[in-house]
């Protein structure tokens, strides 16, 4: 199970993010989530929005650098030690994660985490196993 | 089919006839100069020479250079040898940076241009009969022209239709019946290609020969003009302080463009250090002006890059020929000691999967050299995990670092954020120059 995140590369430069995020908001697109990767010369904002489609083409029409990664979107309720059941499950699984940022929902029962691996059916399967649900794509839109 | 000449004598002249013909006429331009235009007397007075000093071509290594800034400084007519009530034509280049250039011929020089130019066109095989269909823009710029004159004084018919409007070149092309083609290499493509569209058979003309020019081409892109038009495709070249196109032509052969001799004396430099080098060896091509009486540049710095070739030729004529240009001095780097062009750090971009938009840093840290190329991001080289970006930009230093043979630091930069100009850009930034170091 997985769901979509957006990538886009940005520049180290003033006003760079404000740019895409303005962009995003001027065509009524929700970002529910949001990372970025930084090095000293670029970054990549990791994004996870309302409609994939329509960011995708509305970043590419600005000339935006995107690409598109099939992520697992892990819902947690929000309590001490969920965290670390999904760290341990991942751990102990054997799984490399090359990145992962949480975020919230739209109620302050649950907390989202994003992850970023190689097999994204293995790891909703041994997530399942303890109890804890990934979401779909449909779902994203209705945090 | 026989080799034409336009003015065989003299283009197969023996290479003792052509080396006389340079001596007296160089003895004549420097005695010309001397007397009529102030910067080239101080200038030979400062190098301690007067026109005695000039005997022949091997003292012409003796006089000081002639650059394009030259004729910036002594804008407009500072650098006229003739009053203008002389002067009969203008013709100006804009550059691509910079202020504007100007250039005047008399009577006799305008002459001359059609001689040369009239050669052109009998050395890829015209005459009386043909038509040519001129593409150049005619105005200040001296490609339409050129070739016009040319066409007219060789007797063949001149068609003036200009730049632009591809339907109506290809019309004219139709209805005309035009045999000879003369534009830019890539307006040329630009045609052969709007021919396809329209299914237009090329072998439905009466065209057979194109003269290409005034912006660099490829081995490759004569291939494909060949196939688009279905004629033989030459190359000629020329610059506008020198005359214009036609300075020197290519033959039958196809293989390198033989030196109008008699009116140019053409060397070969070594751009750093001004020193004349053998023929045959990689240098900027500097032209001498013999002949005319307006602009008679001593020694100009043309800042192309090339190679004279001395070999006989097997179209019997006698002049040298010289490459195609293959870079420009001024964007030619030296770095860390290396050669460096930016058409190379071109060529791995492109290999490499890059977007060829970049430009590149030099600057001395510590009193070393440091090469840092920003290289616009694309699509197909973008991924959502830093390691797999940083893998190919390792994979595109180490690249360029076997091309060039010193190491360039990478920046990748967003899209559309090297600056684009119109005609050339500007690719390279060398701030060892700001700090003075460099010449
Ligand atoms: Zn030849």
């Amino acid at each position: 199970m997985s769901i979509r995140q957006i990538s886009v590369f940005v520049e180290n430069k003033k006003g760079s993010l404000v740019e895409i995020t303005d962009t995003l908001a001027k065509e009524n697109i929700d970002l529910r989530a949001m990372s970025i990767a930084d090095t000293q010369d670029f970054g990549i904002l990791r994004l996870i929005v309302s409609d994939t489609d329509k960011a995708l083409s509305v970043l590419r029409s600005k000339n935006c650098i995107v690409t598109e990664t099939a992520v697992v979107g892990v819902r947690l309720r929000n309590e001490p030690g969920a965290l670390a059941t999904v760290v341990k499950v991942l751990s102990e699984g054997d799984i490399n994660v090359e990145y992962m940022y949480a975020f919230n929902g739209s109620t302050p029962h649950h907390a989202y985490l994003v992850l970023r691996v190689n097999d994204n059916d293995k790891v909703s399967e041994l997530l399942l196993k303890e109890g804890i649900k990934c979401i779909t794509q449909q779902q994203v839109s209705e945090i | 089919m026989a080799e034409k000449y336009w003015q065989k004598e003299i283009e197969t002249a023996s290479r003792e006839e052509i080396k006389a013909i340079q001596d007296e006429r160089l003895v004549k331009t420097v005695k010309h100069v001397f007397q009529n235009v102030e910067p080239y007397r101080k200038r030979m007075e400062e190098a301690g020479l007067t026109p005695d000093d000039i005997r022949g071509v091997e003292d012409l290594h003796k006089l000081p250079f002639t650059v394009k800034q030259d004729l910036r400084d002594y804008y407009p007519y500072g650098l006229f040898a003739v009053p203008t009530k002389d002067v009969v034509r203008l013709h100006a280049s804009s550059g691509t940076t910079g202020k504007q250039i100007v250039v005047g011929y008399t009577r006799n020089d305008l002459d001359v241009w059609d001689d040369i130019a009239a050669r052109q066109l009998c050395a890829v095989g015209a005459d009386e009969n043909d038509f040519v269909h001129v593409s150049y823009g005619y105005g200040l710029f001296t490609g339409g022209f050129g070739l016009h004159g040319g066409a007219t004084k060789l007797g063949a018919t001149a068609i003036p239709v200009s730049s632009g409007n591809t339907d109506r070149q290809v019309t004219i092309l139709q209805d005309f019946g035009s045999t000879v083609l003369c534009c830019t290499p890539s307006y040329a493509m630009y045609i052969g290609e709007t021919l396809k569209k329209k299914g237009v058979d090329p072998k439905s003309l009466s065209l057979k020969a194109g003269i290409f020019g005034a912006e660099p081409w490829t081995e490759e892109m004569r291939q494909q003009i060949q196939e688009l038009l279905d004629i033989k495709a030459y190359d000629v070249y020329g610059l506008t302080e020198i005359m214009g196109p036609c300075v020197s032509y290519e033959c039958s052969q196809q293989a390198g463009m033989h030196v109008n001799e008699d009116h140019f004396i053409i060397e070969t430099i070594n751009p750093d250090t001004g020193e004349v080098i053998p023929n045959g060896e990689v240098g900027e091509l500097v032209f001498t002006c013999i002949t005319k009486e307006c602009c008679p540049f001593i020694r100009y710095r043309t800042r192309d890059i090339g190679v004279v070739n001395t070999e006989p030729c097997a179209c019997g004529r006698t002049f040298v020929r010289m490459s195609k240009p293959m870079g420009r001095s001024d964007d030619m780097m030296i770095i860390r000691g290396v050669n460096v062009f930016p058409s190379q750090i071109e060529t791995v971009l492109l290999k490499m999967g890059y977007s060829p938009n970049y430009k590149i840093y030099v600057d001395r840290v510590n009193n070393t050299d440091t090469l840092d190329v920003h290289v616009e991001m694309n699509e197909d080289m973008f991924s959502d995990t830093v390691s797999d970006i940083k893998k190919n930009e390792e994979k595109l230093e180490a690249e360029l670092r076997s091309l060039l043979g010193i190491s360039a630091n990478v920046k990748l930069v967003a899209p559309n954020s090297i600056e684009r100009s119109m005609g050339k850009a500007v690719r390279v930034e060398d701030k060892r120059k700001l700090l003075g170091g460099k010449k």
